[in-house]
């Protein structure tokens, strides 16, 4: 299986520990993926209005290098970019006129894009795809009880065109946990919102929401919580830490990314990881349970 | 908002709430006020405005109202009330609408050089363009 990966703004600094575990689990799964030789920000944040096509500019040059890549299939990590480029195609393909203003607007890309010929893809789908019994074959560390809370966030489920499971009740991630031998902890805010860019002007919506969301994985017996968004993490890893300031009572939960739990289950070298990305340090768990 | 205001014509023909419609395709006159929209959407106990009465005041054509309250601003752009909405009105669009009301008008909200510093150095780029792409035009 051959596809393409964009990586997107933050997964080169921040996100660093997505990535470098994402890609070494595919690798792990018999699966390459190639960067885009060229690509740019997708601009998080889909335009949601009807008339304004120069929003749309950017995630459709990168759409243009996905399709100079050859391959079909375009693996998007950041769930956010996932959200942008997939409505952003929803958007503009069969839209003749649409396409051909955007097309007008870009100089350096010649290659006509039509809106049908790549496919965005997110990890969890393409690990299905690969296969669940593989996956399970691939885990070497079992009997180690780690109770793990998925936290899916907005921009894998909606709106519900694009969404990879059902957008109230999904079960994705907890169906990939279980294959790979982790006890799941199902929680009432694990599709929640985690108040996304307000963190920026409006920090205590962040902190309203990190409360209730962590709060309720910890009341559920969670060792720790998996996401697959590099915002939702920063909301929910780094903003533990001001909340505590705040509330000594406050409990914390460390936060990773799931394929660094997956990574670790599978093995892999552990220096994949940097650890001082983690606000809250996982390693005192993960070493208790026998994963580091 | 000023109580008891007098619904007219003439604001229900209002250019802004063409101009919203243009912006955002949305039908509101589709929405019958059920409030799945309020009690589901993340942001809600920060708004001046709920989402279902900003809905009502956009049929109403209480546009004036809509792009001075703050509600747009604390909207999270989580698609949560648009999921919810038993009559397919995505309120996550109207929302955008109304910004861009602004925006287009004003080109930024807020100034960036607010952003406290401390927080600045820490955000991910992530966060940073997010918030561009909701609060600068
Ligand atoms: S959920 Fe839909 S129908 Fe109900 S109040 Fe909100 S917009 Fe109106
Ligand atoms: S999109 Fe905005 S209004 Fe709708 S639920 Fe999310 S925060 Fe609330």
């Amino acid at each position: 299986m051959q596809l393409s990966y964009y990586p997107g703004c933050t997964l080169k600094t921040n996100a660093k520990n997505f990535e470098k575990s994402a890609l070494a689990v595919l690798k792990h799964l018999g699966v390459s993926v190639d960067e885009l030789a060229d690509w740019y920000c997708c601009g998080v944040c889909f335009s949601q209005t009807q008339d304004n096509l120069m929003q749309q500019i950017a995630p459709v040059r990168t759409l243009v290098k996905a399709k100079e890549s050859g391959n079909q299939q375009l693996l998007a990590l950041c769930a956010m970019c996932y959200n942008t480029l997939k409505r952003s195609i929803e958007f503009i393909k069969d839209d003749a006129e649409k396409l051909q203003t955007i097309h007008q607007f870009m100089d350096l890309e010649t290659t006509q894009f039509y809106g049908n010929e790549v496919d965005v893809v997110d990890i969890l789908t393409l690990i299905k795809q690969i296969g669940l019994e593989k996956l399970k074959k691939s885990i070497v560390k079992t009997e180690f009880g780690l109770k793990i809370a998925s936290y899916y966030g907005c921009m894998l489920l909606r709106p519900k065109e694009l969404a990879i499971d059902s957008a109230d009740d999904p079960v994705i991630m907890e169906e990939i946990l279980a294959s790979a031998g982790c006890e799941n902890v199902y929680f009432p805010f694990r599709t929640e919102c985690c108040g996304s860019y307000q963190i920026v002007n409006e920090p205590d919506i962040v902190k309203d929401r990190a409360k209730k969301i962590v709060g309720s994985a910890i009341k559920n017996g969670a060792d720790l919580m998996v996401m697959l968004c590099p915002l939702c993490y920063f909301n929910l890893d780094e903003v533990q830490k001001d909340i505590q300031k705040e509330d000594k009572s406050f409990q914390t939960i460390p936060v990773l990314y799931i394929t660094q739990v997956l990574a670790l289950l599978m093995g892999l070298k552990p220096d994949i990881h940097d650890f001082s990305l983690h606000s809250i340090d996982p390693r005192p768990v993960l070493k208790m349970k026998g994963l580091l | 908002m000023t109580k008891n205001k007098k619904i007219s014509s003439h604001r229900i023909s209002s250019e802004d709430f063409d101009q919203l419609k243009d912006i955002s395709g949305v039908n509101v006159y589709a929405c019958y006020q059920c409030g799945n929209c309020s009690s589901a959407c993340p942001a809600v106990e920060f708004m001046d405005i709920p989402p279902h009465q900003v809905i009502r005041m956009v049929q109403l054509g209480f546009i004036d109202e809509l792009v001075k309250s703050e509600t747009p601003w604390i909207c999270a752009a989580c698609i949560t009330c648009t999921v919810k909405c038993p009559r397919g009105v995505d309120i996550a669009r109207v929302m955008e609408g109304l910004r861009q009301l602004v925006l287009r008008s004003d080109f930024e909200h807020g100034n960036l050089c607010e952003i406290d510093e401390k927080l600045r150095k820490k955000l991910p780029q992530i966060a940073l363009i997010a918030n561009f792409r909701k609060t600068i035009l």
